[in-house]
C-alpha cells in the first residue's frame, strides 16, 4: 500500500506544539542554521533540526555518499555515489517537507565562508577533518562575533556514551564530544557515540534558538 | 590563584609574559588544529605572536580531533 497524502504544514505544527510546546515550536520556526560538514554528525544535526520544525537548514559538504557512509550517516544504499548535499536534501523532504533547504556541494575555505554562513543565527561544524574544524572555528569567531557557533571534537572510539558532554567556551561558542577521541588513532567509529555527539549538537541549538542558553 | 600565573585549560600555569605562540609552543600544540580564546574572546591566528599572557588571563586552547 503506498500512502501519496501527507499531513499539511498547519497539521505539522500542531504536532510540533503539542510535543515541543509553543515556544520552542515557534523560535525554531524563524531560525536558519548553517551545516558544515554533512557526514555522521552534520546529517544527523540535519535530520534532528528538520523533524523539529527549523525554518531552513543551509547544508554545505563537498564529499559524495560512501558506502563506508552508510554504517552511520543518514543516507540509503541507493544513494553511494550522490553528493552529500543533493542526496540529503532528497531524504529531509521525505522526513520534513516544509524545511527551506539551500544546499551546497562544495568545500567551505576562508575564502568562500561568508556564502554559506552569512545568514545563519546558529553555525553548526560537523566536520571529520581537525585541520578544517579548527579553520571553521577561527572564521566564524573572528568574523562574526555575534554568530552562535556549535562545533564537536572526539567521538570516536568505543568509550561511554557518557563521556560526550557539551561545554560551553565562550558566550556564543560551544563545543560537544569527549575532547580526545581521535579517528586518526586508529580508534573505532560507532554510530551511536556518533549519534550521541550529534544529538548534544541538535540539542545545543535548539536550547540557543530558544533562549534557554543564558 | 596565584598573581603570576594564567589559568589555561582550568589548570594555574606560570606562563605570565610569554607570547601565545610561545606558551602553544611550549606544550607542543599543532597550530593547525587549534583555537585560542583569551578571557572569552577569540586570539586570531595571525595575533598569536604579538598577543602576551597577563597574571589572571583566563586561556582556553581547544584542540580538535579527527572524526565526524
Amino acid at each position: 500500500m503506498t500512502c501519496d497524502k501527507i499531513p499539511s504544514r498547519e497539521e505539522f505544527r500542531q504536532a510540533l506544539v503539542q510535543k515541543q510546546g509553543e515556544h520552542i515550536t515557534e523560535k525554531l520556526a524563524q531560525a536558519t542554521v548553517a551545516i558544515c560538514g554533512l557526514g555522521g554528525l552534520g546529517s544527523n544535526v540535519a535530520i534532528n533540526l528538520a523533524r523539529a520544525g527549523i525554518k531552513k537548514l543551509v547544508l554545505v559538504d563537498f564529499d559524495t555518499v560512501d558506502v563506508t557512509n552508510l554504517q552511520r550517516q543518514q543516507y540509503k544504499a541507493s544513494q553511494v555515489g550522490m553528493p552529500k548535499a543533493v542526496a540529503l536534501v532528497e531524504n529531509l523532504k521525505e522526513i520534513a517537507p516544509y524545511v527551506e533547504l539551500e544546499a551546497y556541494n562544495e568545500k567551505i575555505t576562508d575564502a568562500n565562508i561568508d556564502k554559506f554562513v552569512a545568514n545563519a543565527d546558529v553555525v553548526c561544524e560537523a566536520f571529520d577533518n581537525p585541520e578544517a574544524k579548527s579553520m571553521l572555528v577561527n572564521e566564524v569567531l573572528e568574523k562574526y562575533p555575534q554568530k552562535y557557533l556549535v562545533a564537536a571534537s572526539g567521538m570516536a572510539g568505543s568509550d561511554s556514551a557518557n563521556s560526550i558532554t557539551t561545554r560551553k567556551i565562550s558566550k556564543r561558542f560551544y563545543l560537544c564530544g569527549d575532547g580526545k577521541s581521535d579517528v586518526s588513532e586508529g580508534l573505532v567509529l560507532l554510530a551511536p557515540r556518533v549519534q550521541i555527539c550529534a544529538a548534544h549538537q541538535a540539542l545545543t541549538i535548539i536550547r540557543i534558538l530558544s533562549g534557554l542558553e543564558v | 590563584m596565584n598573581s603570576n600565573q594564567v589559568k589555561i585549560n582550568g589548570e594555574d600555569v606560570a606562563a605570565v609574559g610569554m607570547t601565545v605562540a610561545e606558551y602553544l609552543a611550549s606544550a607542543q600544540y599543532d597550530l593547525r588544529r587549534i583555537a585560542v580564546e583569551r578571557n572569552c574572546e577569540i586570539v586570531p591566528k595571525a595575533k598569536y605572536a604579538e598577543v602576551v599572557l597577563e597574571a589572571g588571563d583566563v586561556v582556553e586552547v581547544v584542540n580538535f580531533v579527527g572524526g565526524g
